[in-house]
């Protein structure tokens, strides 16, 4: 297996893994794995290292919506131009350009309902090329980022089996 | 005194030796287990699915003896594109409720009494005494450390003689995790022509092979007339429970199977068959990454045994390693029991696979990595344990 898919997929799953022991699990020399995360670091493979959070365990935690907008695009310029202008704002989670009735789908935190709306409202549906919005508040989160906020399941196994 | 009821044949099978080993610790419900000959993975989820909308859908009668045509198709077909041997799926391939049964019937069917069948070992539990309830005699050919435990063409002709009939392989390993080259298995395959012998091979870890490529025997030149493979989904797929398997072979023997299978097991469970149908269509992706979180693993304990002074050799499939502990001057045995007993560490005594795995032990690393490196610690805290003592004898 590629040496840099393997590393990806190990660190995926476990950001906090020290270099030593990923070099134990591919076979490879400490110096070979670092050299690999500095050019995956490089060239933007690897962008930031992540924590999943359940929210909702925590007290003050966080609101989530997601907000489905359409656009109608400029002649000079694309959906690149609004994108990025709306990605600035600190609330906006992610933005995905996407298929179907909608265009463009945003994910936004805020600290209440109130707060999310009112950012919606004043900050997005605002905006020129924005012709309409959606607003979703999400009410649970049961899988994040193909992390289940619950406890996992075992294999139910015995202890000893030819 | 009441005479036992109990015949001459079964009570000549000792119990298995991991019986007891099982007993000891299930008594230790928190030791941590490198014993387990099974995946640590819950079945996927899509292949679970399966098996409840089976279920849902009314899927739970009977089926064809020989299992259901869908999945002999799909069987099929996975064969000819991995290996590139076509199998027939009205003749040529039977569905079993997994390989042990497999092993079971086809024993059954090539066996008159007396005739003996050639053994690779150390191998599975169940080899020799399937053999032996089918009123043959087992032949064990040793595969050793020094041959990276493959066995070889020689070793197996020594043992050869007018009553043998089969050689029965396990590629890769359990236990050791040994893969064979296709010219290895060229070579017993020149031995069976030769003298006319059936090849019984059961390639039930051939997706978890490591370093270089699986070679299913009867993809061998001239092979597929003179082999019967075994595999299933209990290792690939997470599916052990599930218990679903198959032998695919040519039609004369495959039909003498189905026909004790069909008077015995009738067929395997449906909604296990149904999931092995979703398993092959759409089971590729998790099985790689099921394939690649053992082979990070195979790489820690490896590594891992060796630094701790455990010579460990590099067995390239399955997952399980079979490091010697000849240097402690322990039986396989007394290290294991000491170990758990001790240390809270399950492993299992490689002697329980046969004779030549004495000084050795089985590892399974079928368990999560922090169980790996926890057990790894306990061993080198026992190791330092057992120097200590023999030191202080000495002295």
């Amino acid at each position: 297996m590629d040496l840099a898919l393997n590393v990806l997929e190990i660190i995926e799953n476990d950001p906090k893994i020290g270099i030593s022991e990923i070099a134990s699990l591919t076979g490879s020399l400490d110096e070979e794995i670092q050299d690999c995360i500095n050019k995956l670091e490089m060239s933007g493979i690897i962008r930031k290292y992540k924590t999943v959070i359940d929210w909702d365990k925590v007290s003050g935690g966080f609101i989530y919506a997601i907000i489905e907008i359409k656009i109608s695009l400029e002649r000079e310029t694309g959906y690149r131009v609004i994108a990025d202008r709306i990605s600035k704002f600190q609330e906006v989670r992610s933005v995905r350009l996407i298929s179907g009735d909608h265009d463009v789908s945003l994910t936004v935190r805020g600290k209440s309902m109130k707060e999310v709306a009112f950012f919606v409202a004043e900050k997005i549906a605002t905006l020129p090329q924005v012709r309409s919005t959606a607003t979703h508040f999400v009410l649970k989160t049961y899988k994040e980022d193909g992390v289940l906020l619950r406890e996992p399941e075992h294999a139910h196994r015995l202890s000893i089996v030819p | 005194m009441k005479r036992t009821r109990i015949s001459d044949l079964v009570q000549s099978v000792p119990p298995s030796g991991i019986r007891r080993f099982f007993d000891l610790a299930n008594q230790l419900p928190d030791a941590i287990s490198l014993g387990v000959g099974e995946p640590d993975f819950v079945t996927p989820w899509h292949i679970r699915e399966a098996c409840i909308h089976a279920l849902e859908t009314g899927y739970t009668s009977y089926t064809t003896n020989q299992g259901l045509p869908e999945l002999r198709g799909e069987i099929s077909n996975a064969f000819h594109r991995d290996y590139s041997v076509d199998y027939d799926l009205n003749d040529e391939i039977l569905v079993t409720t997994g390989v042990s049964e497999g092993i079971d019937l086809v024993v059954r069917s090539i066996l008159n009494r007396g005739d003996e069948v050639i053994i690779a070992e150390p191998c599975y539990v169940s080899y020799k005494p399937t053999v032996v309830f089918a009123g043959g005699s087992p032949v064990t050919v040793a595969a050793k450390l020094e041959d990276d435990f493959r066995v070889t063409a020689d070793h197996i002709l020594e043992k050869i003689t007018d009553k043998t009939r089969a050689i029965m392989i396990n590629y890769p390993n359990n236990p050791t995790g040994a893969t064979m080259t296709r010219k290895d298995l060229e070579e017993i395959a020149d031995v069976a022509i030769n003298h006319d012998l059936l090849i019984i091979s059961d390639e039930i870890y051939d997706k978890l092979t490591y370093d270089g490529k699986h070679t299913c025997f009867a993809s061998l030149n001239g092979m597929k007339e003179n082999t019967i493979v075994f595999n299933g989904f209990s290792k690939s797929h997470a599916m052990t429970g599930l218990r679903v398997g198959y032998a695919l072979g040519n039609s004369e023997i495959i039909s003498a199977m189905t026909k004790i299978h069909q008077y015995t097991m009738l067929c395997a469970p449906i909604t296990s068959q149904m999931a092995a149908i979703d398993a092959l269509r759409n089971g590729d992706v998790e099985m790689g990454k099921m394939m690649r979180e053992y082979d990070r693993r195979r790489h820690l304990i490896i590594n891992g045994l060796n630094n701790i002074g455990l010579n460990c050799f590099w067995g390239k499939g399955a997952f399980y390693v079979f490091p010697s502990i000849a240097s402690t001057g322990l039986t396989s045995k007394e290290f294991a029991e000491r170990l758990l007993l001790e240390k809270g560490v399950a492993v299992v005594p490689g002697d329980v696979f046969g004779d030549s795995g004495a000084g050795f032990l089985r590892c399974s690393y079928a368990t999560s990595r922090d169980d790996i490196k926890e057990a790894l610690q306990r061993m080198e805290e026992f190791l330092a344990q057992i120097k200590h003592t023999v030191q202080y004898n000495v002295v």
